[in-house]
Parts: structure tokens; sequence; C-alpha cells
């Protein structure tokens, strides 16, 4: 039961999707969405975490079913049941997170995801064919663990092009890319558009859009809230359709560094994780008043450095790691936070806070020291005040204090946790993505919230992906590459070019006697 | 997950949006009443009348004064065992060995009324009570060391040891414990009077250990909802990785958690032979220990449900007895219907989390899609 549609005038488009609604219990995730591929254009779905990104596209690739809407695949309606019949039609997607079995090899990955079955010998020969011919180099027999994360992306993407689609979807591709991995990724992405294939870009990173997209959907709050030819505007009108205010930039005030507080020397840790990093003589000062940043792909030795600093590893000698000019890299995580060491990790739920507990027992955490454990009793009342002016202070949308850590968005629970690290008034504060899922305006509020605990003299450490955050608000920037760190040098005299450079690990690394000429 | 599809409409299973309070408190009487009507469902098939069934299981054991006696005697060491275990379970630290430590704290307590009851006097029953908790911690311990030390899984180690306990137990009972005048049964002599826990009414065998519970009851509510140390084991048990965040050491917890598993193990093992039973004979327990691990999760590891439930396991017991007396069922009744409220339980509990919701089938209504 095909029905054809009148296409009136030019070409069919290639997917057509008609007041596409989905509802998750009372969270409404897409309410009537209109959206509209051309052949051979490259689509940007843009739009905040939350707004309703990631069910569209599950509903594209049949992950999901719409429970109200119709979509038109070139012209006929199609009700889209699975992954299997996404690629039957023609979909392909490439996710963010790939699943790929490290121990098995290029070939053996993309053979177990195809759905057809193919010899072995051919589709090593079919997948050197399609990499060559896009300019992805890779080679069939390699084991995925020794691969970068871009090399990964790259088996994704000739996993999918291997069954040549005519729609590619791919979500955030470059939050795990070096500059000029993006870069050749772009190129790859505007070839395949130029032989007509039809492209859906997920991201919330405007520049990017700018750069490469034909046209963008934004998408606010489940609803479309606009349709724009990035070329044509600016970050800050792109960011409006997104976000639905105005937003400031952050900035960071010249200011005078004080004595160091925190300090790495010669820090090398084996690392137990057969696809660990494990961190090789690293050296670090942090001083009061200042925001370091380390840049870098995760998996590089980032959760191994922020476990060593923490305390959650410890170090083979106290040495290792100085806080506040106390050697304590044999002391557990609660005794250096007494010493004043605050941090935030990456992981929120689960590590950060206790999904099933509220958000007062979750000021317990980390406060216990701080007056709401005393003579062994928790202190129920101080820890529910604690989180409620954490709340208020951080504008951070729950219920009340007495709703479960897991009942937060991504963002408003990072703003919680970020609220209550600083509350606590650390000397040293160690912060790991910062903004990572967090929506445009939050992660606004938590860098300021950086560089104010800057301008009162925290020693700060910012680990992170996103090199035009880590610009925004450090002093000094890093780079850890394969477990090795650079020198700290001025973020003022970096490129991102430099920076690109040194995540594939092209420098000298730090030694003791460069980190004083670094730390100017 | 779509469970059921006829022409139209169909069920499935989806997971809720947040867990529900309602179901997180009647799923326990829910799998309770599922359990009793599948029980007579069951009777019934046997040929019995489930009206006569039900009374004689239910109604009268507990008809009488020394029947409810025996309703709290039997309640007591499930009591005690649960709520000694249940703090260990939300911190992650699965002793399943409470009925080891239960006789490992006869063992312990029972050795020390034996052989220093005469010398103690009236302070026999106190040194027996500290002796059995001691005996239960320290049997505890062997799980909680080898798992802080070399991480072996005290799941198996606690259980292994039940079985070495016993075997102990009847070693001595049958060797160097026995009693002389006892015409060579295994087990030792009668505790003398002051080394027996005294009953709390006459005309029934219900004793001090009951009031033991009813207070751990209460510290236990205490210790979980306003201590650190109970807030680090929640910590511990619901989020790992939050708790090295946080350094919450998981020795300390795992250390905590057999203690306490351990310690009231013990002291329900000692209430036990110096209550009811009067001696130490090679079988000490119907199982109370492992009995203990339904009655936790019943009480969905809080102190309040652990008491209800246990009076609920305890009824299953009297009922069970009563049931093979008088209609002549077997003794394995009552296990039967232990299994069938874990089985319902854990099937309520999957209500929490997730509901059944009638769908209109889209298969109906949408017309198949072309192959491209």
């Amino acid at each position: 039961m095909v029905e054809q549609l009148a296409s009136s005038g030019g070409a069919v488009p290639r997917l057509v999707l008609q007041g596409i609604s989905k509802r998750y219990g009372d969270v409404i995730a897409n309410r009537e969405v209109d959206l509209r591929v051309a052949a051979g254009e490259i689509h940007a779905v843009l739009g905040e975490n939350g707004a309703g990104k990631s069910t569209l596209m599950k509903i594209i690739y049949g992950v999901t079913e719409p429970d109200a809407g119709s979509i038109q695949w070139e012209g006929a309606a199609v009700t889209i049941r699975s992954p299997a019949q996404a690629r039957r039609l023609g979909i392909g997607m490439v996710f963010q997170h790939f699943a790929l079995f490290e121990t098995l090899t290029v070939a053996e990955n993309i053979s177990l995801a195809l759905d057809e079955r193919v010899a072995a010998a051919q589709l090593a020969a079919r997948i050197r064919s399609v990499s060559e011919r896009y300019g992805l180099p890779i080679d069939p027999q390699r084991l995925v663990h020794s691969m970068s994360v871009g090399e990964r992306q790259r088996v994704e993407i000739v996993r999918c092009l291997l069954q040549s689609p005519r729609l590619l979807i791919m979500d955030e591709p470059t939050s795990v890319l070096t500059p000029q991995a993006v870069r050749e990724l772009f190129a790859t992405l505007r070839r395949l558009a130029e032989e007509g294939l039809s492209i859906l870009y997920i991201s919330h990173k405007l520049d990017e859009i700018r750069e490469l997209c034909d046209t963008a959907t934004v998408l606010r709050n489940g609803r479309v809230s606009g349709t724009a030819i990035p070329r044509q505007e600016s970050n800050a009108s792109l960011a409006r359709l997104m976000v639905g205010t105005e937003l400031k930039e952050c900035h960071l005030e010249p200011h005078e560094a004080g004595a160091i507080q925190l300090e790495l020397i010669a820090l090398t840790l084996a690392t137990e994780d057969p696809f660990g990093t494990a961190l090789r003589n690293l050296n670090l000062r942090v001083r009061s008043g200042e925001i370091v940043g380390i840049a870098g792909v995760s998996g590089n030795g980032q959760k191994e450095l922020q476990a060593a600093i923490s305390g959650e590893t410890l170090c083979e000698e106290r040495g290792m790691v100085r806080l506040c000019g106390q050697q304590v890299g044999r002391l557990n995580p609660a005794q250096r936070r007494r010493l004043g060491f605050g941090f935030v990790p990456e992981e929120r739920l689960g590590r950060g806070a206790v999904p099933g507990m509220d958000l007062a027992d979750n000021s317990v955490l980390t406060g216990a020291g701080a007056g709401l454990v005393r003579h062994g009793l928790v202190q129920r009342d101080a820890a529910r005040a604690f989180a409620r002016a954490t709340i208020a202070e951080f504008s951070v949308v729950c219920e009340s204090e007495q709703a479960r850590a897991d009942s937060l968005s991504g963002g408003n629970l990072q703003k919680f946790i970020v609220g209550r690290e600083i509350r606590l008034a650390p000397k040293v504060l160690l912060v790991a993505q910062p903004t990572w899922g967090v929506d445009v305006g939050s992660s606004l509020q938590i860098r300021q919230a950086l560089i104010d605990l800057r301008q009162a003299g925290v020693a700060v450490l910012v680990i992170s992906e996103e090199l035009d955050e880590l610009f925004a608000i450090c002093d000094r920037l890093a780079v850890l590459a394969a477990g090795r760190l650079s020198v700290g040098v001025p973020s003022a005299q970096l490129s991102g070019e430099k920076i690109g450079q040194w995540m594939t690990g092209g420098f000298e690394a730090a030694a003791c006697a460069d980190l004083e000429h670094a730390a100017v | 997950m779509r469970l059921f599809e006829a022409s139209g409409w169909g069920l499935r299973l989806e997971r809720r949006p947040r867990a529900s309070r309602i179901m997180r408190i009647v799923s326990s009487p829910l799998a309770a009443l599922a359990m009793v009507i599948t029980g007579f469902l069951v009777l019934g098939a046997l040929g019995k009348d489930p009206l006569t069934a039900f009374k004689v299981f239910f109604i009268e054991p507990v008809s009488s004064l020394y029947g409810i006696g025996e309703l709290l005697l039997k309640a007591t060491p499930l009591m005690l065992c649960a709520l000694g275990i249940a703090p260990g379970y939300r911190a992650n630290v699965w002793n399943i060995g409470a009925e080891g430590q239960f006789t490992a704290g006869a063992i312990t307590g029972g050795g020390v009324g034996l052989f220093y009851g005469a010398f103690l006097a009236h302070w026999a029953l106190p040194a027996m009570l500290i002796a059995a908790v001691l005996g239960g911690m320290a049997w505890a311990a062997i799980p909680a060391f080898l798992r802080t030390r070399f991480r072996t899984s005290e799941i198996f180690v606690s259980l292994m040891l039940v079985y070495i306990a016993q075997l102990l137990l009847s070693y001595l009972v049958h060797g160097p414990w026995r009693d002389p005048a006892g015409q060579n049964f295994p087990q030792s002599p009668p505790f003398a009077d002051n080394a027996l826990v005294p009953t709390l009414f006459a005309g029934a065998r219900v004793n001090l250990g009951f009031v033991f519970a009813l207070l751990l009851a209460g510290v236990s509510w205490w210790f979980g909802s306003a201590t650190a140390a109970g807030y680090r084991l929640r910590v511990g048990g619901s989020a790992p990785a939050a708790a090295a965040y946080a350094g919450i050491s998981e020795r300390a917890n795992i250390w905590l958690a057999m203690m306490i598993g351990g310690g009231a193990a013990g002291l329900a093992g000692i209430c036990e032979v110096a209550g009811p039973i009067g001696l130490l004979q090679p079988v000490i327990s119907p199982g109370y220990g492992y009995a203990a691990i339904i009655v936790a999760f019943l009480g969905r590891l809080h102190p309040l449900g652990i008491v209800l439930a246990s009076l609920l396991m305890s009824a299953l017991y009297l009922g069970g007895e009563s049931a093979q007396l008088e209609l002549q069922l077997p003794s394995s009744v009552s296990g039967l219907f232990q299994g069938a409220l874990l089985f319902f339980l854990l099937a309520a509990e999957l209500f929490i989390n997730f509901r059944l919701r009638r769908v209109r089938s889209s298969r109906a209504r949408v017309p198949a899609p072309t192959a491209a």
C-alpha cells in the first residue's frame, strides 16, 4: 500500500516527517515535529540536551515508534518498526557512543553488524574499497582496542556506508574528535553529500553547524522552534533559536595567581584495566586564583588522572600528589577533602550523586566535614538547609531538596553537584567535563561559577573535551594524550591547531624543570 | 517489551517514569495474598477443603495463649537474623550464612552456659548472651576477612560456613560435650535454670529473645535513618562509585555489615538453645537463618517490615506443623508456601519499576511498509 505523493515540481524529498509526536509517561519528547530532508543535503538538527533530538532520530531509525505523525521516505508513506527495516530502506546511523567489541578486528566488528552474511575475504575487500573511496583510511585486520576514537568512528561510518545508505544520521559525531579529525570528517561528509547522500547532523556546536550544514531545524522543548540556513546566521541568532533567550559570554579578568595549591610531581600510575591508560611521569602545578585546563580526548588517561588526584586510586608514593603543600598521594578521598579539596566528577549519577537518594542526603555525601555529620549522626535538618541553599544559589530546577537525584535532568544535577562542591569552600577544585550534556544556559552559569572561584583565590583544574570551553575559562592549558601531559601554556599563546597537534601526542612532556617558565 | 497481542490491542510491559510509591508499599502484602491463594488452590487440588485448610493453617495455631506464644517464639530468631542481615543487603554485602552464625552463637553461648554456668551464678545468662553475640561475629568475620583481604565472595563463604558450623555442633554433641547421663543420645546436658533465657509469661514458651528482637528493630531503624555509619552503608550499596568518590571505606562497610549480621544471628542462636530447646543437639533450627533471607526481602529491608514479615513467616511454620498433624500433609508444605512467597515477592517487585499498559496495536492500524 504505497501512497505516492503528488510532488509539485522539483525532486521528491528523501525524508519528510509530519506532525511527529512522542511521549514517555508524562514527558513529551517530541510535539508535532515536521522535518524535511532533500537528497544530497546536510541537514542539522540543533537543540539543547533534552530538546528531543535523540528521540526524533530514534524514531527515524526505527528504535521507537511515534505516538502520532507520519513518515514519508522518498515520497512513500512508511512505518519504520525496527533498525533492521530502517537499514533496508537505506537509513544508516552512526551513534555517539560506539558499539564496537574491543577484542575483535574491524572486519569482525563490521560483519557482526551487517544484516547479510558476507565472506570474510570479500568483506575485507569491500571495507578497503569504501574506506579508500571516501578518505576514511582503516585497516580491516586491526584490533579495535588499539584504535583511537577517531579511527573507531571511521569504522562506524564505513559500516554504515557498506550498506549504501541514502540517509546517514550522525549523532554528535565530533564530541570525541580532535580539531584535525573534525576537518577530515567534514571533508568526507561533504564528498558523500555531493554523491547524493543525505545527512542528518545532530549537534549543539554552532560553529560546526555553520561550517558544514546546508539547512538546520532547531528543536526546543520537543517542538520545532525554527528552521534556518546556518551560513546566514550568527552563533548568537542560532543560540537564540535554541535557548529562547539572549546569552552573554563569560569574561576572564586578568588576575595575579598566588601560591601553588595542587602539584603533580612525576605522577606515574599503572592501570589494572586492560583498556585503561597508564599515566607516565605527569608534572603539573595549579596556583590559587587560576584556572588550568587539561584538554584531550577521553580515554587518554583522563579517568585515571581524576582518580589519582581525588584519591580514589592511591599513588605509589605520597609525594606524587601535593595538596596545599602536603604530600597526599597515599591519602583517601575523605582525607584529601578535609585538606580543602573539592571534586566534580564527569559521571554525575552514580558517582557525583547517589541516584536513589534525595538532594539533602546527597549533600551529606561530601558535606560530612562541613557540619552535616556530627557525633556520628547525620544532621538531617542541616543537610536539608544546605541542599535548599545550593538549589537557590545555583538555580537548580527540582521539586525540592527532597527530590531524588535521578529525578533531575543532567544539567540540573550537574548544577547541584558543582554548587555543592563550591559551597563546601574548597581551596582546590577539580572539575571534569563541567558542561558535558548540560544545556547552553546552565553551561554558562557553571563556567561563570568557576571564574568566580578563581577570583576568590581558589585553584581550579578543569579536565574537558570541549576546547571552546577551555579557551573561554582557562588561564593555562595543557594536553593529556596517551597518558602523558604536555607543559601548561597560557591559553592566549595557544591556537586550536597547536592543541590538536598535541592531542595526538606530538609534544614534549612537561618535566619538572619546564614548569617554572610555563607557569608564568 | 510487548507481552501479548491480539487483533487491535495488546499488553505492553513498560518502565514507569518514576518508581511507584504505592507498589513499593503494597508489593509485599500483595505477594503474601497471592501466596495464600496459590497455597489453597494447591490444597484444594489435593482434595482438602480450602476453608478447613485455612482454619487449620492460620487460625488454629494461634487460637490459644500458648499458640500466640509459639507464634512470637518462632518469629524471634527470624526477626533477629533478618534484622541482622538487612543492613548488609542494603550495602551490597550478601551474608546468606545467618544459619551458620546462629549455630556458632549457640555453640559459644551454650558452651559458656554448660561449663561456666554454675560458677557465674546469676551472671551466667548475660555472659552466655555476650559469648553468643561474639561467636556469631567471629563466624561472620571469616567471610568478612576473606572478602576484604582476598576479594572472595562472601555469599559462598558465608554459605559454606553454615555446614561447617553445623558439623562442628554435631561433633561436639556426639563427642566431647555429650551428656554422660543422656543414654548416649547426641545431646549436651540440659542448661541449668540460671543459664536459661526467661520466658515472658506463664503458659507460653516465648522468651526474652522476643524483647531483644523488638529492641533490635528499634535500634536498627535509628541506625539506618540517623547515623552516619548507616548512611555510609546505604551509599555503599546503592552507588559504589559514589561511595568511592566520597571516600567511604568499602572495607569498613563490609566489616560493619557482617558484624551486625553475625552478632544478631548469634543472639538468635542462644535464645533458641537456651530457650525452647534447653540443651545443645545436632539440629537446632528448621532453617531460620535461610528463611530470614526471605523475611528480610519480604520486609523490604525495613525494620518495621521485617517485624511484620517474620510474624507471617512464623505463622507459616506453625501452619505447616498443624497441617501436618491434622491434614496429613507432608512437612514440605511450609517449604512450598515459603517458596511461593519468595516467587510472588520477586514478581511483585517488578511492578515497582514497571507497569502493564493496554495498547492499541499499531500493526492492525497502519499498512505494512513496502520494502525499498
